[in-house]
């Protein structure tokens, strides 16, 4: 399989729809993300976020259109290569999706153990893993054990140990209080200014699609600041491009600045 | 549950039994390409075989038990006690034996198979094991395929030898026949075609257990409900395909050996 180079968009949507039973769920859907460009998917619930990511990677296919991943079309993909194709994405679940029966260390480590990967070296990465999202003293405890914002930070953590080319975000906010969501932006946050990964981010909190638009992670201070609104970006990362889906559409696609200012009247309700 | 108009209701049928067929032509596949999970199929031999062993030996003396006592009732009345083991060696062997283990395995390991996936499947692990680059057929399924065909071809042995051992022991304790002319009897009505009959039988319930355990588990939707659900049709769906195919192998096996 080719590494895409620095002109192919690294996911590219032409004319995707997919229907479940009678029910269209994403309609004529078309977009493209450029390399090191967080796209953030924004919509309504059960407007058909989380399927489009799923498509993204191959875990659901599309009735029409085509879907490109590093430049491949992932319809012509053999199964082998479909799974070669998804080493190179990271995906972090909704509901975490870690494995209940394996340990912190294990569900981290899942992609190192199958690609066959030393336990030591393994062990150095996982714990390296860990410590990216500040939880190496849970390596030992099982899921169950955990709160719902540690499970999807070792949900994060299982996504970024094998420093991925991108990462699909399914809701990581979802069902968290705010300061454990703002936590959690911030290491989505942390991984887009550090590794600069494409990443696309589904969320329907306006708050930290926002925040991730107009802060940045300062590695030296190890949190997060707000842009100078005096810089040369005024005040807001210029890498961040959105996505509106309402009932299947898309209802907006553009920069933080247009849709701010977006004249769509459903876009403007939505946004208040 | 809301009811499907007609041709829904068979489009739904003939996709359920495409995507059953899908599922067990790939677990076929993969156990002929790498990478193969030999700790996944291990572990499953020892849950499928070494579990269910305690169950298989009972099931399978008590079958041998009641059997001889049973029979002894009809075959006074022809004067052939004697005939006892004969009786109780070819029922086990060629027929009670593989049919109860296929069923007491399908009633204990396709539900736990549908259960495990299905719980998976709803928390969307299958998901996550599909999203970091493994097939959750070759991991999943196919360990169970191998480790189920395999482990119940043995049990099926055991629980035919328990059955015969629960016969003689009626026999001899409760009958007044000897042991000697109950396992001459026994041994002597076995011939080879019996035996093959007999182990033939397990490696399609192994197959059809494997499969149809995992094919529900891999379909769940629906929760906590969905996997209840998903369990209790893999344990009915299993147990009646065992015996339609028990049915049509014993045919095909009269037809190839004669009666």
């Amino acid at each position: 399989m080719e590494p895409s180079n620095g002109a192919t968009p690294v996911v590219q949507f032409e004319g995707v729809s997919i229907t479940f039973d009678v029910k269209p769920i994403l309609h004529d859907i078309s977009f493209s993300v450029e390399r090191g460009q967080t796209l953030v998917l924004l919509g309504p619930a059960g407007c058909g976020k989380s399927v489009l990511l799923k498509l993204t990677n191959g875990l659901l296919r599309p009735d029409s259109g085509t879907i490109r991943v590093f430049g491949e079309d992932i319809a012509k993909l053999r199964r082998r290569e479909l799974y070669q194709l998804r080493a190179r994405i990271g995906m972090v679940f909704q509901e975490s999706a870690l494995f209940d029966s394996l340990t912190v260390e294990e569900n981290v480590a899942y992609r190192l153990h199958e690609e066959h990967v030393p336990e030591a070296e393994a062990h150095v990465r996982v714990v390296e893993a860990l410590k990216f999202v500040e939880l190496e003293a849970a390596i030992d405890k099982f899921p169950s054990e955990l709160s719902g914002g540690m499970r999807r930070r070792v949900s994060i953590a299982r996504a970024i140990i094998s420093n991925p080319d991108l990462i699909l975000y399914d809701s990581p906010t979802g069902g968290l209080d705010p300061i454990t969501s703002a936590t959690i932006i911030e290491l989505v946050m942390k991984q887009r200014d550090v590794s600069h990964t494409t990443s696309l981010v589904v969320t329907h909190r306006l708050q930290d699609a926002f925040m991730l638009a107009t802060h940045c992670y300062d590695p030296a201070a190890g949190g997060m600041n707000p842009l100078p609104k005096d810089g040369p970006d005024h005040g807001i990362d210029e890498g961040m491009k959105f996505l509106v889906l309402n009932e299947g559409k898309i209802a907006f696609q553009g920069t933080t600045e247009d849709l701010v200012h977006s004249d769509d009247p459903w876009v403007k309700r939505y946004l208040e | 549950m809301p009811l499907l108009p007609p041709d829904v209701f068979v489009k739904k049928q003939v996709a359920a039994v495409q995507e059953y067929s899908i599922l067990a032509g790939r677990a076929i596949a993969d156990i002929f390409s790498r990478p193969l999970y030999w700790d996944d199929i291990f572990t499953q031999m020892d849950s499928i075989g070494v579990g269910s062993l305690p169950i298989i030996i009972l099931s399978g003396f008590f079958t041998g038990c009641v059997l001889a006592l049973q029979s002894v009732t009809a075959l006074q009345e022809f004067g052939a006690v004697s005939k006892t083991g004969s009786l109780v060696s070819l029922s086990m062997v060629k027929e009670l034996g593989p049919v109860l283990t296929g069923l007491m395995v399908s009633g204990r390991n396709a539900a736990g198979m549908a259960s495990e996936l299905g719980s998976m499947k709803v928390t969307e692990q299958i998901d996550a094991m599909r999203a970091l680059g493994t097939d959750p057929i070759r991991k999943l399924v196919t360990p169970r395929l191998i480790a189920t065909v395999f482990m119940l071809f043995f049990l099926t042995i055991i629980a035919d030898a328990v059955g015969i051992a629960g016969g003689a022991l009626v026999s001899v304790g409760m009958l007044g026949l000897t042991a000697s002319s109950y396992l001459h009897s026994s041994y002597t009505s076995l011939v080879h075609g019996d035996i093959v009959q007999g182990l033939t039988k397990p490696l399609f319930s192994g197959f059809i257990i494997a499969t149809v355990g995992c094919f529900y588990g891999m379909r769940t939707t629906g929760g906590t409900q969905g996997v209840g659900r998903a369990t209790t049709q893999a344990v009915v769906v299993s147990s009646v395909f065992i015996i339609v195919v028990d049915f049509i192998v014993t045919r095909l096996m009269i037809g190839i050996f004669g009666s």
